[in-house]
């Protein structure tokens, strides 16, 4: 299986360490990964602030790099989510490219999504000893149907255990631009979602994608929680969660 | 109600500021959604009934014209009289000019939102008509001076203690915390209204067109005394409540009290025909309906048409984490929560509610839990791209979003200036790799740290792996 791993801007820029253990869990699930040099944002800041032009064209760049492959996968829910459920909005217009579109769609994975459902991988290489809460992220949830498969994925890490906190499916209040906009709000949502964390008792709250991520780490650090750790699903299972 | 919106965010901060709401939301919070996810299983097939409710709403809209003609066909042939007001002005003055005609000098009032469009009790005391709202909410909020700040359970963000207050300063009795001794005091001091109303006000939930009824649906049973005790019944409702046949609406009900407070069914559903017949024993003399616009038409056959699928049920909000999060008044006007989030600037204009549709994470859950199906977050996104078009949003703004695209297409500017930014992200992280307070990111950092990255961009890290391993 040919994969192209669209690493996500925020990965990029903050948490490279996630992009190769997507790399890592992708090899190990026997794809040929390749990631497209040129790659940058998925357009869904310029979306969700009522930008279609900007969005638009940051669509067309994600469809020039990445149509050429068997499947293109992200790990992230959030930038999955804006591939699959809203790019063929941006396009509605422009039958010719709606189909190239739609086509991409149809092979944009979530990381876990693709690792639990499509190249159906058994064995993982992580490790973890401790407790573990799984945070279901918005997008990935609700955009994608992402709950069992990162959940399944984790059931098969050494040592691991998962104990679900209070309103796991709830927001933790990031939402993009949302998070500057009402800053209070989001830390005030946030907030909650800490309390639940800390309510489980786990040693590492782990989830799928990065803004939910920043924004949790973030406000468990200024609550004084310096022990809570905030890991990447993807980290947890290609067992690189130490850091490279 | 004069508009607040445009003050979103002082509200929003004032919410989050005030102990007592907070605590207040914390004890409701979730109580409801809980009730709602433990009957959903109730129906064989909750999803259908789902797609079914917002077809049938989508028919009706399909042909509203028609069907309000239908319906003002059929309430006239039963002997009542069906008004239309354009706005809430309107409706109060067409109430006034009813008071004047019959000789009212009070009114019951069972819950009506679109009385709160109407600015209503306000207004009949300015013209001299005493008005009493006999939901117990409501006549808590009366008393109170308050808005409401949830569409099903307006005094959602009252404690019982703050209840006990205003009713010992209103009915003048011994201060009691005990709520069936409560609500048994209010029950005696509100029999007396609905006995001595002239007029009683109702809402309606729905419009039934091939009979000319409203259907009036509660849990306390008040809503029966208002349309049927005094000598006139006024209700006053949207020109959107309308469904074509009762049979839609026994498929609506099936999922209006499931989704807003979890039950099978509501204590109390009336279906109001007509005036009171020769020979029947209750019933009002005469009875009205004031159907309003007050910005519905602004929506109809545009892209915005399917909020007014919208059955008022409350779960939107009931499951919004930023509605339990800062409570119902932030949001400013009559509507809170996502459903008011999409009303609100289409009602009193997009300018005078710029921050309602950037105030939801967009993550999705009204538009999961929403019985009619409406699409909320693409509404709420649909709103902020004619914010837009229309030059609404700060320059400031625009352009950030416009040269974060520019630069992200171009993509050897955008490695180095992700090089570039990584680094002194990093450096201003320090060894706790956390950063305090971030340039241009004030609103990020007052109650939140911001993660450090790493310090080198995978595209770097990548590249050289890979001429290190000599592919
Ligand atoms: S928008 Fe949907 S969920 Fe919200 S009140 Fe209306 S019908 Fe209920």
């Amino acid at each position: 299986m040919r994969v192209g791993l669209f690493v996500t801007c925020l990965v990029d820029l903050m948490r490279p360490r996630i992009g190769f253990a997507a790399l890592r869990l992708l090899e190990a699930a026997g794809c040929e990964v390749v990631v497209p040099g040129t790659q940058t944002c998925c357009g869904q800041p310029g979306y969700n602030s009522g930008d279609r032009a900007s969005a638009r064209a940051l669509a067309t760049k994600m469809l020039d790099e990445f149509e050429g492959f068997e499947y293109v996968v992200a790990p992230s829910g959030s930038c999955a989510g804006m591939i699959r459920t809203h790019y063929p909005d941006l396009f509605r217009d422009e039958p010719v490219t709606l189909d190239r579109i739609r086509r991409l769609c149809a092979k944009t994975y979530e990381l876990t999504d693709f690792l639990a459902s499509v190249a159906r991988l058994d064995a993982v290489p992580g490790a973890f000893d401790g407790t573990v809460t799984y945070h279901d992220s918005c997008s990935g949830l609700r955009e994608l149907g992402v709950q069992a498969q990162p959940r399944a994925l984790l059931a098969r890490v050494a040592g691991l255990e998962l104990a679900e906190m209070k309103d796991s499916t709830v927001c933790c209040g990031f939402g993009g631009t949302f998070s500057v906009k009402f800053g209070d709000v989001s830390a005030a949502m946030a907030e909650k979602k800490c309390a639940n964390i800390a309510a489980s008792g786990a040693d590492a709250v782990v989830l799928g994608d990065l803004g939910c991520m920043l924004n949790i780490e973030g406000r468990l650090r200024r609550g004084g929680d310096e022990r809570t750790r905030v890991l990447h699903v993807a980290e947890v299972l290609a067992g690189s969660e130490s850091g490279q | 109600m004069q508009p607040q919106s445009v003050h979103f965010k002082r509200r929003a901060a004032a919410g989050l500021a005030d102990a007592q709401l907070q605590s207040n939301m914390r004890r409701f919070g979730g109580r409801f959604a809980a009730a709602r996810a433990k009957v959903v299983g109730e129906l064989d097939d909750f999803e259908g009934t789902r797609t079914a409710a917002a077809q049938a709403r989508d028919r009706a809209l399909a042909n509203l014209d028609v069907w309000i003609e239908r319906f003002e066909r059929e309430a006239t042939r039963r002997g009542a009289t069906v008004l239309f007001a354009e706005t809430g002005a309107e409706v109060a003055r067409l109430v006034i000019e009813l008071c004047r005609r019959h000789g009212v000098r009070k009114v019951a009032k069972s819950k009506s939102m679109l009385s709160e469009e109407a600015s209503l009790n306000q207004r009949l005391e300015a013209a001299g008509v005493q008005a009493v709202e006999t939901d117990l909410g409501e006549y808590i909020l009366q008393l109170a001076g308050e808005p409401p700040s949830h569409i099903i359970a307006p005094a959602i963000h009252k404690s019982k203690e703050e209840v006990a207050d205003l009713f010992e300063r209103a009915h003048g009795r011994r201060r009691t915390l005990d709520i069936p001794q409560m609500t048994r005091e209010a029950r005696e001091v509100l029999r007396s209204h609905f006995l001595t109303a002239d007029m009683g006000i109702s809402g309606g939930n729905f419009l039934i067109a091939e009979t000319g009824s409203v259907a009036v649906v509660t849990n306390e049973g008040n809503g029966r005394m208002v349309t049927t005790l005094p000598r006139v019944h006024v209700c006053i409702t949207g020109i959107e409540k309308v469904l074509p046949t009762l049979e839609d609406l026994a498929l609506v009900m099936r999922l209006l009290p499931r989704s807003a407070t979890g039950q099978s069914i509501s204590n109390y559903v009336t279906v109001a025909t007509g005036v009171r017949g020769p020979g029947e024993r209750d019933g009002p003399e005469h009875m009205y309906f004031i159907l309003v616009d007050n910005g519905r038409t602004n929506l109809v056959g545009t892209d915005m048409q399917e909020m007014l699928r919208c059955i008022r049920c409350g779960a939107c909000m009931n499951h919004c984490p930023v509605y339990q999060t800062i409570g119902g008044h932030a949001y400013g006007w009559v509507y809170p929560g996502p459903m008011g989030s999409v009303l609100t600037p289409s009602y009193i204009g997009l300018e005078n509610a710029l921050d309602l549709p950037h105030a939801a994470t967009l993550c999705g859950e009204c538009g999961v839990v929403c019985p009619v199906k409406i699409p909320l977050p693409e509404l709420l996104r649909k709103l902020r791209e004619k914010q837009v078009d229309r030059g609404l949003r700060p320059r400031s703004e625009v352009l950030a979003i416009r040269a974060w695209s520019w630069l992200a297409q171009r993509p050897r500017l955008y490695a180095a200036a992700t090089r570039v930014a990584a680094r002194c992200l990093r450096f201003l992280g320090g060894g706790r790799r956390m950063i305090r307070h971030l340039p241009f990111g004030g609103a990020w950092t007052k109650g939140r740290d911001m993660p450090a990255p790493e310090g080198r961009t995978f595209r770097e890290l990548y590249a050289r792996r890979r001429a290190d391993s000599g592919q």
